[in-house]
């Protein structure tokens, strides 16, 4: 490990790593909860067509992918709100409009070609900027700030819709900035495993989380340490046995979460007053 | 409610119902499935929107309410979907959640109120497990203490004793009761009152989206009386049997 950080491009590429594997899934617990796991999914593949749009304006992809992954989100969770049929066939011409609309805008920016798309694709970690992780840092902040300061309030939000109506709560505006916030966190994680793996750092984290406890919170700081074990490990070991870093921090994270199914299997006999309805 | 119209689909479910709930009145709005009960309560408080007329919560309308703290809301069933566990503690803490301000931690008063809704409700040495392990009516125990943690001035209740099991029954009447002698106002849909029956001062009958009785509650009587009676047609007017009537005269 300390040899690993004696590059500057490894150093980075941990520091990135660890704030997406600390920010995607503590987002990522609403997420689940609110039965949106493709959520990320599809704003993965509508922030494609950011990427190339930055490519083709001249300005930096990163930015653009947030304008546009933002304003998919929002368009998604429009859907979502207005009609609860065909939600599912709204989100899939979204996903393919995304894809389409990159490689499109893509072919027709000066030198891009579906070779500058593959790295947004799969991820890029081992060329991260220094001015790359200012930009994720600020926004992990900003996801984490976002679940600190309105968590309660989500979490009403996520178990019933109409109780958070009739609490009071401003819902429309809770669940945009549900959608806005996994937006930002697609666009941090874009980076370190590729938008078609972003989704996985939001839910697979979660899923194992929820194998070994019995609590939200429980679920969603459990699901933050393994989410940074899993993208600090994988990439740590690609550096070692070299293959791309997206793909093992995946890998990793899905390993984990077979560990922990047969764990919680042992927790929940453990525990036999549980399992009664 | 003034008036109040409901089209769920364009289908009218409501169909100009005026209400008006006083406060410490115990109000059990009664019907048979689909006579529009649940639309009733949900449209009072402004959850399903009104086609036409108007609903005041506390004299104000619904968007411009701000007091959501006075009101407790129970739905019909917990939503465990999702799959991310809670335990029943989270659940109920977050009933607190109109009283609380965005920028502060809760607090001692919020952990307080948090025990005596568990303890109310019989829960409290089951605090840490997740809701999704319990039974209908543990769930809908774990509902109505959430709605307790608020400490609100009126409940609205919708269908708690529907799929619950006697126990349970006989302590939501138990809870109710108390509530009702701290002057809080109870509204509630049900199809059978059981055992809260002696609690409540006033019942609103709903037939095809309207009210057709509103006063005091009516006593089931014959065959009406009975538990797991068929309501082929609930408190309907009879016909007179008369000499051209088919029906055999009893």
């Amino acid at each position: 490990m300390i040899d690993l950080l004696q590059f500057d491009f490894m150093q980075r590429a941990l520091i990135a790593a660890l704030l997406v594997g600390l920010a995607a899934p503590a987002i990522g617990t609403f997420i689940v909860q609110r039965r949106l796991a493709l959520l990320g999914d599809g704003i993965g593949h509508v922030a494609l067509t950011g990427v190339a749009l930055g490519f083709l304006t001249g300005t930096a992809p990163v930015l653009t992918a947030v304008v546009v992954s933002i304003l998919g989100a929002v368009a998604i969770e429009l859907v979502r709100e207005r009609g609860r049929t065909g939600g599912d066939v709204a989100l899939a011409l979204l996903f393919y409009g995304g894809i389409a609309g990159g490689v499109l805008l893509i072919s027709l920016a000066p030198g891009g070609s579906n070779a500058t798309l593959m790295s947004y694709l799969f991820g890029s970690i081992s060329s991260v900027t220094v001015q790359d992780v200012w930009v994720i840092a600020l926004l992990a902040a900003a996801v984490l700030g976002v679940v600190t300061i309105f968590g309660r309030e989500l979490f009403v939000l996520c178990q019933d819709e109409e109780v958070a109506r009739a609490s009071g709560l401003p819902v429309r505006f809770l669940s945009l900035l549900i959608a806005v916030t996994a937006a930002l966190t697609v666009v941090i994680a874009m980076r370190v495993v590729g938008l078609l793996l972003v989704s996985a750092l939001m839910v697979v984290p979660v899923a194992t989380g929820q194998q070994l406890t019995r609590g939200f919170r429980s679920t969603m700081l459990l699901a933050m340490l393994f989410g940074m074990i899993a993208t600090v490990g994988g990439l740590s070991s690609s550096f070692y046995i070299e293959v791309p870093p997206g793909a093992l921090i995946v890998l990793v994270a899905l390993g984990g979460f077979a560990l922990a199914l047969t764990l919680g299997r042992f927790v929940r006999r453990s525990r036999p007053r549980e399992s009664q309805p | 409610m003034r008036g109040g119209q409901v089209h769920l689909d364009r289908r009218p479910v409501l169909r100009g119902v005026d209400l008006t709930v006083r406060s410490g009145e115990v109000v059990a709005v009664l019907g048979a499935n689909g006579s529009g009960k649940s639309t009733l309560v949900r449209a009072l408080l402004g959850l399903t929107p009104l086609s036409a007329g108007s609903t005041l919560l506390y004299g104000v309308p619904p968007a411009r309410f701000r007091q959501w703290w006075r009101i407790g809301y129970v739905p019909q069933r917990l939503s465990v979907g999702g799959g991310v566990p809670a335990t029943i503690r989270e659940v109920v803490a977050s009933g607190r959640i109109a009283r609380q301000s965005r920028f502060r931690l809760s607090g001692a008063a919020d952990a307080a109120a948090t025990d005596r809704a568990l303890e109310a409700v019989g829960m409290a040495d089951r605090a840490g497990d997740p809701v999704q392990a319990l039974s209908g009516g543990q769930q809908q125990r774990v509902l109505i203490a959430r709605a307790l943690a608020g400490e609100p001035d009126t409940f609205v209740m919708d269908e708690p004793t529907a799929g619950v099991d006697a126990a349970s029954q006989q302590l939501l009447a138990d809870t109710l009761a108390d509530l009702v002698s701290q002057g809080r106002t109870v509204v509630l849909v049900a199809h059978e009152l059981g055992p809260l029956e002696p609690l409540v001062t006033r019942a609103v009958v709903m037939q095809d989206g309207c009210v057709c009785h509103d006063g005091s509650p009516p006593k089931a009587v014959g065959a009406h009386a009975l538990p797991g009676h068929d309501h082929v047609h609930p408190h309907a007017p009879e016909k007179p049997v008369g000499p051209l009537d088919w029906r055999p005269i009893p």
